[in-house]
């Protein structure tokens, strides 16, 4: 992609924005400069509170409450937007300069139609008849790709799905055909495949518009997919910008190198298969379907087969990862293994012994061998609990006694690399990597032979996501542990698992070594999912 | 929509039928005989009633019998017959029934009119002195027990400044007709239906206000200023819609207590409805008059119930799918 | 703790609101000390104004009565029937709720219908009714409004627990090998103390007022003064003797409003977050 040099359309200088008294740092930008030129997409890359949406929202007269820009300049059209009154910002809002945000649910109000949120852009700016209005809306709609956009003119927004709702963003962002074109992480919260449509789409109307998009994101993947030109930042300043070949190729600044590096790679070795005789894990036929609804005085009953007939085994010392999309039932799974979920049908073997219908005290027992490391760092320790009684509590309630208990617990602390005056201190005072290793530990106070890891490194910055993986290879090899890996991750997946199981709708639609699954995907929903990979090709590029 | 308010109706039926059990209960419950619980204060009826009342109930047989004769009585609108007036405590009711409904309904228009208003126009200013003033007042009224804001009001308007009748339903001996009846009543009516709605009034005003400062922060907000649209929208087509749905909710909660303060009320103004009727059967221990009130506001609690709901059904689309 | 008293401290109503709780409490302790003399006994003539003796500040009702003694004794058994009867609501919801959460299923089902039949009721009613049909006592009164108020605690307790239920160091716990009893214990109702609290202190508040209600229609104890039964026999003679309904209704406002700053201020204190958002 080649960059068109032309006159910026919007141009920031010196920008600084202070946070509120008592914010972990002084200012949430500082000394922010960068342009945005017409018919460019520039990426502004950061980790969590680097500050990166900070100069959007005060370029929107967005900013919060108590957030206030202290210094500096934003050139747009030949004025500063800083000095502008709220009158003449709302002017410029939804005409000039647009913007889509992150969860495309909660950012279209619930109680209205489709068709009067998107109007309503015409309304503010006192533009077109009613009339005129329907007609352009849907033209937007159809110029978005939703199917049948006649009848999502009369949806509300609970009925249509996570990629519609952000096409209906976007739609309503290019209402007045904006010359900026703001997006604040406008494809996390999506499945992989829909987030490259979304990227897609973004990238044609780009060419077909001519705007200036600025693109704010987490993920060097999406960076390397559409950027003419990045700016990283960390701690609220720009450490590092250029072209995007310059800076995914060529990283100078130190915190860029390790940004990127710290990106699984797409490329899985080629191993030798691990067999072991018997399995330490084998599934059969295992069915869950959820119900809803129904009852005395509920509606019509709402069923969905979530797990349909899964077949897996699982050898001793080996990782097996099974990777699908939101709604594909692999956490469903996982939750079944450990009976957090109760299957409807089928068997987990667990060395032997049939987990899936146990009761009582042989199941409190059976779990021993068989224990979670869960996605959210925040939710998954009790805040009135210190760490040391957190991961003595299992062994405890086995009856081992407390202070052999407690000792045990400072050695898994150090095992996963956290000092043992943690013991004493509780959750809160822990950063969300660290607490992550607190539940590594905790799962391990049972000495278990199997570990199920449900997305636990998903909501991990990617430095940080770097540092629990190689945790977990490590604590596997040194603890011949069984691991299953689930995660929505191709990238992750690719890194630790030897074998992967790919999900969809309920059923295993391949499995196989991860080697071959990258390499030669079987399936072609296997094949669309590695294709949707942000960064793939450049990384493909890069390799040949 | 027909299949859920069938629904409803059903549900509002069990409900109804376990409160006359409950009933049923409580006067077997209650001290003493309870052939003479029903007919009112032990000792006060003769035999004669009192062998009446057991023939009728079977009183000397199987409690779950007793049971069915009462359940059966109830359906057939039959709330017993109160000794102290000789009238059918169902007569009594339904004669007073139209005061309480006249003054709940509008104790409960006013409150929720004014409650909302006052707690919009407070998110509007939120900090401002004028926020203070309405969250304090709100907060004074929340306070004040409802029986003490009437007599008050009657010690303020009524007595000292004369402006509005503290007393009854309308002027005795009046003999107005048409219009002026009509404005006869309503002048008897603010006092009243004013201060039965004030507390509720500070609940709608401090859930509005909470509601709208809460909805004013969700992501679609934000949306709706990114278009370009003027605050005064923003409030009323994005914000003021969805912070409705909580207040509506408990709208439908709260109605049923309108009842019970109505008791209060109408005890104080002299108010001829069912509240009143209930102060009285109190001082005479008629409890079947007392029961039968309870039950009678219960089904009101109902009904209103069910309009909150339909309500809600109307203002939310996602309800309406599910 | 200093935190908790620093967050509380910020909010200035709730720190009026204590101290004016704290007075209510003095006075009531202290009543069998200031007024040893029954609350019941004719001191003066009758309707006596106040600030006319200054014995008697706010005057006599009327049977001769002294009605500052009266507000004294009053508040004594306004506090104890508010905070005995949001205990037993206590002791009733929180289980109720408890249950219901944790085990879902057809346990939720069962004891929601139960609890939604209790808050469908209109309460105020229901109260007179229990309480005139087992006769006017402490013990009716406060089991009258403690049958009446659980629902919300139970309804509280449900929806607090239902969420942490899910939450995974719940889940954990199951896994770990821990008994149900030691998970609701130890892990989940800790973590629901916070708006319990909050909902008990707004709950006193409201069992004063329910109590005053009662009293005031002739339901309350025969043998205590109190508050509401000041009002409710002043009633018929409003015209003639303001004070006497004056102030014992201004005791239970400014209690009640104590009580409700006091809420607030707790809520600051133990929710930090969500109590910035409306500032």
């Amino acid at each position: 992609m080649t960059s068109t040099p032309s006159e910026p359309v919007l141009r920031i200088e010196d920008l600084q924005i202070a946070l509120p008294e008592g914010a972990d740092r002084a200012f949430a930008v500082d000394d922010v400069s960068y342009e945005l030129n017409a018919g460019e997409i520039l990426c502004i890359v950061g980790e969590s509170g680097s500050g990166k949406s900070m100069s959007a929202n005060a370029m929107m007269g967005l900013l919060p409450d108590q957030v206030r820009p202290t210094a500096g300049h934003i050139f747009f059209d030949g004025q500063d937007l800083l000095t502008l009154s709220e009158a003449e910002l709302r002017d410029l809002r939804g005409r000039r300069i647009a913007m889509i945000f992150q969860e495309p649910m909660s950012a279209l109000n619930p109680l209205m139609r489709i068709e009067d949120q998107i109007s309503e852009v015409f309304e503010a700016h006192n533009l077109l008849t009613p009339k005129e209005r329907r007609a352009r809306t849907l033209e937007l709609l159809n110029e978005v790709q939703i199917p049948d956009p006649e009848k999502a003119m009369q949806a509300y927004p609970f009925q249509l799905s996570g990629g519609q709702r952000q096409r209906v963003m976007i739609a309503m962002a290019l209402a007045l055909e904006p010359d900026v074109l703001i997006a604040d992480e406008p494809t996390t919260a999506l499945d992989v495949t829909t987030q490259a449509q979304i990227l897609e789409l973004i990238h044609d109307l780009r060419d077909r518009h001519g705007m200036a998009v600025m693109f704010i994101t987490h993920d060097f993947g999406v960076v390397a997919e559409i950027a003419d030109r990045v700016a990283v930042m960390q701690f609220g300043k720009i450490v590092e910008k250029g072209t995007a070949e310059e800076v995914l190729d060529n990283p100078q600044h130190d915190y860029t190198r390790k940004l990127i590096a710290a990106i699984p790679k797409l490329h899985a070795e080629k191993q030798e298969m691990v067999t072991s005789p018997t399995p330490i894990l084998e599934v059969i036929g295992l069915c869950k379907t959820y119900r809803s609804g129904g009852g005395l005085f509920g509606g019509p009953e709402r069923v969905v087969k979530a797990v349909k007939m899964i077949n897996l085994k699982l050898a001793e010392g080996e990782t097996l990862g099974i990777v699908g999309e939101s709604g594909s039932g692999k956490s469903s799974v996982g939750r079944c293994l450990v009976r957090l979920m109760e299957p409807d049908a089928g068997s987990v073997f667990l060395a032997g012994e049939d987990m899936a219908h146990l009761k009582g005290e042989k199941l409190r027992s059976a779990r021993k061998s068989i224990q979670m490391i869960f996605q959210d760092p925040f939710a998954s320790l009790n805040p009135r609990t210190k760490i040391g009684r957190i991961i003595a509590e299992g062994p405890i309630a086995h009856g081992v006694p407390a202070q052999v208990a407690f000792a045990k617990a400072a050695e898994l602390l150090e095992l996963v690399g956290l000092d043992k005056s943690a013991l004493d201190r509780y959750p809160h005072e822990f950063s969300g990597g660290q607490r992550q290793r607190v539940g590594i530990a905790r799962a391990l106070a049972l000495e278990p032979r199997v570990i199920i890891a449900d997305e636990a490194v998903s909501a991990l910055d990617v430095s940080i996501q770097a540092q629990v993986l190689d945790l977990l290879a490590d604590l596997k090899a040194r603890l011949n542990l069984a691991l299953v890996f689930i995660t929505h991750d191709l990238r992750v997946a690719a890194q630790i698992c030897d074998r992967i199981a790919v999900m969809q709708k309920g059923e295993v639609v391949e499995i196989g070594t991860a080697h071959d699954i990258f390499n030669a995907p079987q399936s072609a929903y296997t094949q669309s999912l590695i294709e949707a990979i942000p960064g793939r090709e450049k990384e493909l590029a890069a390799a040949s | 929509m027909l299949r859920f308010i069938a629904m409803r109706l059903v549900k509002a039926a069990i409900i109804l039928i376990a409160i006359v059990t409950l009933n049923f209960f409580l006067i077997h419950a209650a001290p003493g005989d309870p052939a003479a619980v029903m007919a009112g204060e032990a000792g006060a009826a003769d035999d004669i009633f009192l062998e009446q009342l057991r023939e009728q109930f079977g009183l000397d047989k199987p409690l779950l019998t007793q049971l069915g004769l009462y359940l059966g009585g109830i359906i057939q609108l039959d709330l017993g017959f109160s000794y102290r007036q000789q009238m059918p405590v169902a007569d009594l009711i339904f004669d007073r029934l139209p005061a309480t409904l006249l003054l709940t309904m509008t104790a409960f228009v006013i409150s929720l009119v004014l409650g909302t208003l006052a707690g919009v126009l407070a998110s509007a200013r939120v900090g401002k002195w004028s926020d203070t003033l309405i969250s304090t007042v709100a907060l004074l009224f929340y306070a004040t027990p409802l029986y003490w804001a009437a007599l008050m009001a009657v010690l303020i308007f009524s007595v000292q400044l004369n402006w509005l009748p503290g007393f009854g339903y309308e002027t005795v001996g009046g003999n107005y007709e048409g219009l002026d009846r009509v404005i006869d009543i309503a002048k008897h009516l603010i006092l009243p239906a004013t201060t039965l709605g004030l507390f509720f009034m500070a609940v709608y005003m401090r859930m509005t206000r909470a509601s709208m400062l809460e909805v004013s922060t969700l992501d679609f907000v934000k949306t709706a200023r990114a278009k370009g649209l003027k605050p005064s929208i923003i409030q009323r087509r994005h914000v003021f819609r969805n912070a409705l749905l909580p207040v509506v909710t408990l709208a439908g909660l709260q109605a049923g207590q309108l009842v019970g303060g109505a008791v209060l009320t109408e005890t104080v103004f002299a108010w001829p409805g069912i509240g009143r009727l209930m102060f009285e059967a109190l001082a005479q221990r008629d409890y079947n008059v007392l029961l039968g009130v309870f039950f009678v506001s219960a089904a009101m609690v109902l009904l209103f119930n069910l309009i909150t709901d339909i309500l809600y059904r109307v203002v939310d689309p996602r309800i309406r799918a599910s | 703790m200093t935190d908790f008293w620093k967050r509380y401290q910020r909010n200035r109503g709730a720190v009026i609101g204590l101290i004016i709780l704290l007075a209510v409490v003095l006075v009531a302790v202290l009543a069998p000390v200031l007024f040893p003399q029954s609350p019941w006994k004719m001191v003066q003539r009758p309707f006596l104004p106040p600030f006319a003796m200054e014995r008697f500040p706010l005057g006599t009702d009327t049977l001769g009565r002294n009605v500052l003694a009266g507000l004294a004794h009053g508040a004594q058994v306004s506090l104890l029937v508010g905070l005995i009867s949001t205990l037993v609501s206590l002791v009733i919801g929180i289980p109720i709720g408890a249950l219901a959460g944790y085990f879902g299923g057809w346990v939720d089902d069962a004891l929601m219908r139960f609890t939604e039949f209790f808050q469908t009721v209109p309460n105020f009613a229901l109260a007179i009714v229990l309480v005139a049909i087992f006769e006017p006592s402490v013990q009716s009164i406060v089991g009258a409004i403690a049958i009446v108020s659980w629902p919300p605690v139970a309804r509280l307790v449900r929806g607090e627990v239902l969420s942490l239920r899910s939450r995974e160091y719940v889940e954990a716990a199951i896994l770990s090998g821990q008994t149900n009893a030691t998970i609701i214990w130890r892990q989940i109702l800790p973590n629901t103390l916070s708006p319990i609290i909050v909902l008990a202190s707004l709950m006193v508040a409201t069992a004063i007022l329910l109590e005053s209600s009662l009293s005031f229609l002739g339901l309350g104890d025969p043998n205590l003064m109190s508050w509401g039964y000041m009002i409710g026999a002043a009633r018929t003679v409003i015209r003639q003797a303001w004070w006497l309904s004056f102030f014992p209704g201004l005791a239970i406002v400014l209690t009640v409003l104590a009580l409700n700053l006091i809420g607030e201020g707790l809520n600051d204190a133990l929710n930090p977050r969500l109590s910035r958002k409306g500032k």
